[in-house]
């Protein structure tokens, strides 16, 4: 055989620790048609169309505050109870969307996956952007509300806090987008997994300030709450827009470097699943 | 010539059954053998990938060893039987699965097209379509941009481009999605038999395309198909898989040969007990063409009419006829069992292996119970024209002339360039 460099190499088994963000640059322009195939195929042929991102949140914060604020008399550290959970909602759902519906990537894509190549992780990663568009139209609801309740004289100003509001999202996005990579590589095989995303999703809201604020939880169970990443996030999100209690540092690095580890964690056993997951989805 | 691409001892895997708990046990095995730095106790094990055999092992080998260099602007044709390994390397060079072992060198970019059109999304418009399904395939919006009136055009859907493609016919799905994949422009081209929907029409555009991409272009194409005319007539070489491993490279003819002559031992085939017709014939003697047909039916058969038709190795047909159209008047006494022989003397065939469709019925009662199988036989023709020169059957026709020839002096009053001054 003559000797040539050839310049690619298709192998048995990658590098162990790839995390290919090169190729999925390269790839920016299916991660947009992506985000605008999901969001025109979402709403076609619904009547309501889009007002479906306001109807969901307004309903569950509704539910909440009649059941845990208006029965059960939870407290809500004297914010107006509608207020407080339809932060919670709007910051806790862009989350759960985000693990939820990235964690079942490989199955839901098998077909297209299984006949032509391109980075799968693009897959993931256009969820997240749509999910963040739709988390946008949420917010707007939320500052509607905000403004409304802070003109008619309740006691809720922004801090400086608040400017870490951008950095919260790219945190709940990207923990969402790893720990679903993460569960997703691990549901091709055995599928397991996947049946306890969607209620261990709900279960995990019980463990994040959500419902029920920090302070008001009884010191035998915090450390569950303080365990849980999604609490430091939740509740940074919560104290810049509200200025009430205390804000807690700590909870927001243990998020941070939680996050970080997650992701790449996730990515490269995503990257790694990849290649072979055609063979045992 | 360049190589392009080359692939050494490459080999895949597979697992049979279902994925159960026994895998779950094997896993574990077999991470246990990686962190001690032990071989995969499972490759070692593993059958050779024959699809009709009970095998004793849950492993198979999609494809073994396989070593081969493809070079620049080359078309190469992968045939074989089905399971036979072709579109299992076709995903491996396309990246939808991994190898097992071995590996896969490549310059460039590989464009794959396994199916047409994937990623359609129907709520989308024709036009939306084709962006999304190019930046799939690996356009960028760039490069579609420049193309989208070619594309467009190359398609023939110009009426219904921003209508949604759940709207369209599945014809047009297919040609707008082979459109977007025709203007790819990867170093690379693999292609699975895409070509075989579509109008006759489209066909023979698709094929033009290919055509032009590899010669014109210079680019390289992997082609699998099972028509042999569509081989023969796009690829410059062939590959032949059997049973997971690569038995042949040669030129297209011989290949395609070859593996027409690994399909084909059936000179005669019996049929069902429930059948009136029990068994069929076909063979040459010397430089005739006899077939013979043996039927027993439970009432009488008046006009025992067995038809036939005689086909190339690309499924077009060289000659057919049966005793109502050849005028037979004398059937003899009708009966209930009995044997139909016909002798052709003529067409003299090439050497090679012909696929034979049967019919048979009662012709006076058309259309009652016709029997009927499609090129359930093959007719071997080996010196039925007593030539010491055989020729290539693909390049001069199956048919061999039957005709005389003279050799004389010229006459100067034949030459028809003083005739005309």
């Amino acid at each position: 055989m003559t000797q040539i460099n050839f310049t690619n190499a298709i192998l048995p088994r990658d590098k162990l620790l790839s995390l290919r963000l090169k190729e999925i640059w390269r790839y920016r322009d299916l991660v947009v048609l992506f985000v605008r195939r999901d969001f025109v195929a979402k709403y076609k042929q619904t009547i309501l169309g889009p007002a479906w991102f306001f109807i969901q949140p307004m309903l569950q914060t509704a539910i909440f505050t009649v059941v845990f604020s208006g029965m059960a008399n939870l407290p809500t550290d004297n914010i107006p109870p509608i207020l407080f959970y339809l932060a919670g909602v709007t910051a806790w759902n862009y989350f759960a969307q985000c693990l939820r519906s990235t964690s079942n990537t490989f199955s839901q894509n098998a077909h297209l996956f299984g006949k032509v190549y391109f980075p799968r992780a693009v897959s993931p990663i256009s969820v997240i952007i749509s999910n963040l568009i739709q988390f946008g139209i949420g917010m707007l609801l939320f500052v509607l509300f905000y403004a409304y309740f802070a003109l008619k004289g309740y006691p809720v100003r922004p801090n400086i806090v608040l400017l870490l509001l951008p950095l919260i999202i790219i945190l709940m996005g990207v923990m969402g987008l790893g720990l679903g990579m993460l569960i997703s590589a691990m549901t091709t095989k055995y599928r397991d997994l996947q049946y306890l995303v969607d209620f261990g999703v709900q279960l995990l809201m019980y463990a994040t300030p959500v419902i029920l604020p920090l302070s008001a939880v009884p010191e035998k169970y915090k450390f569950v709450m303080v365990f849980n990443p999604m609490t430091g996030i939740i509740e940074t999100f919560k104290y810049g827009f509200f200025g009430l209690g205390t804000m807690q540092w700590m909870l927001l690095v243990y998020s941070v470097i939680f996050t970080v580890i997650v992701f790449l964690v996730g990515l490269i056993i995503f990257n790694r699943t990849e290649k072979n997951f055609m063979d045992t989805v | 010539m360049k190589p392009i691409i080359r692939i050494e001892n490459l080999s895949k895997q597979y697992r049979l059954g279902t994925v159960g708990t026994g895998t779950l046990r094997n896993d574990l095995k077999r991470w246990w053998c990686r962190i001690r730095g032990l071989e995969d106790p499972f490759l070692k094990i593993g059958e050779t990938n024959i699809r009709s055999c009970k095998g004793e092992s849950e492993y198979v080998w999609a494809l073994k060893d396989i070593n081969l260099e493809v070079n620049k602007g080359e078309v190469l044709g992968i045939i074989g039987k089905n399971g036979a390994g072709k579109s299992t390397l076709l995903k491996i060079l396309s990246r939808v699965t991994g190898p097992t072992t071995g590996r896969i060198d490549y310059n460039g970019r590989i464009g794959s097209l396994l199916e047409v059109g994937t990623g359609f999304h129907p709520e989308l418009t024709g036009r939306e379509n084709i962006f999304l399904n190019g930046a799939i395939l690996g356009m960028t919006k760039a490069e579609i941009h420049g193309k989208l009136d070619e594309i467009i055009d190359f398609s023939g859907c110009e009426r219904y481009i921003d209508t949604p493609v759940k709207r369209y016919s599945s014809g047009m799905m297919v040609r707008l999605g082979f459109a977007v994949a025709a203007h790819l422009e990867p170093e690379i081209l693999v292609v699975d038999e895409v070509l075989a929907v579509g109008d006759a029409e489209f066909q023979k555009k698709a094929i033009g395309k290919m055509q032009d991409v590899s010669k014109n272009e210079g680019r390289t194409v992997l082609f699998v198909s099972h028509n042999m005319a569509s081989v023969k007539n796009l690829c410059t070489k062939g590959v032949l898989f059997e049973n997971g491993r690569l038995k042949m490279l040669d030129a297209v003819d011989k290949v395609i040969d070859a593996y027409l002559m690994v399909q084909t031992d059936r000179s005669s085939v019996y049929c069902p007990d429930d059948n009136i017709v029990k068994r069929i014939e076909a063979r040459q003697i010397r430089d005739r063409i006899q077939m013979s047909l043996i039927y027993e039916s439970p009432s009488t058969v008046k006009q025992p009419s067995f038809g036939f038709v005689i086909y190339d190795n690309y499924d077009s047909p060289i000659t057919g006829t049966n005793p109502l159209q050849a005028g037979v008047t004398d059937f003899g006494p009708p009966r209930k069992t009995g044997r139909v022989d016909v002798l052709l003397s003529s067409p003299c065939l090439a050497n090679g292996t012909y696929p034979v469709s049967v019919w048979f019925h009662d012709g006076n009662a058309f259309g009652n119970h016709v029997f009927k199988m499609e090129k359930c036989l093959y007719l071997k023709v080996y010196e039925m024209n007593h030539s010491q020169i055989s020729v290539n059957p693909a390049a001069v026709g199956h048919i061999v002339p039957e005709c005389s020839w003279s050799f004389k002096e010229s006459q100067p009053e034949i030459n028809l360039e003083s005739g005309n001054r």
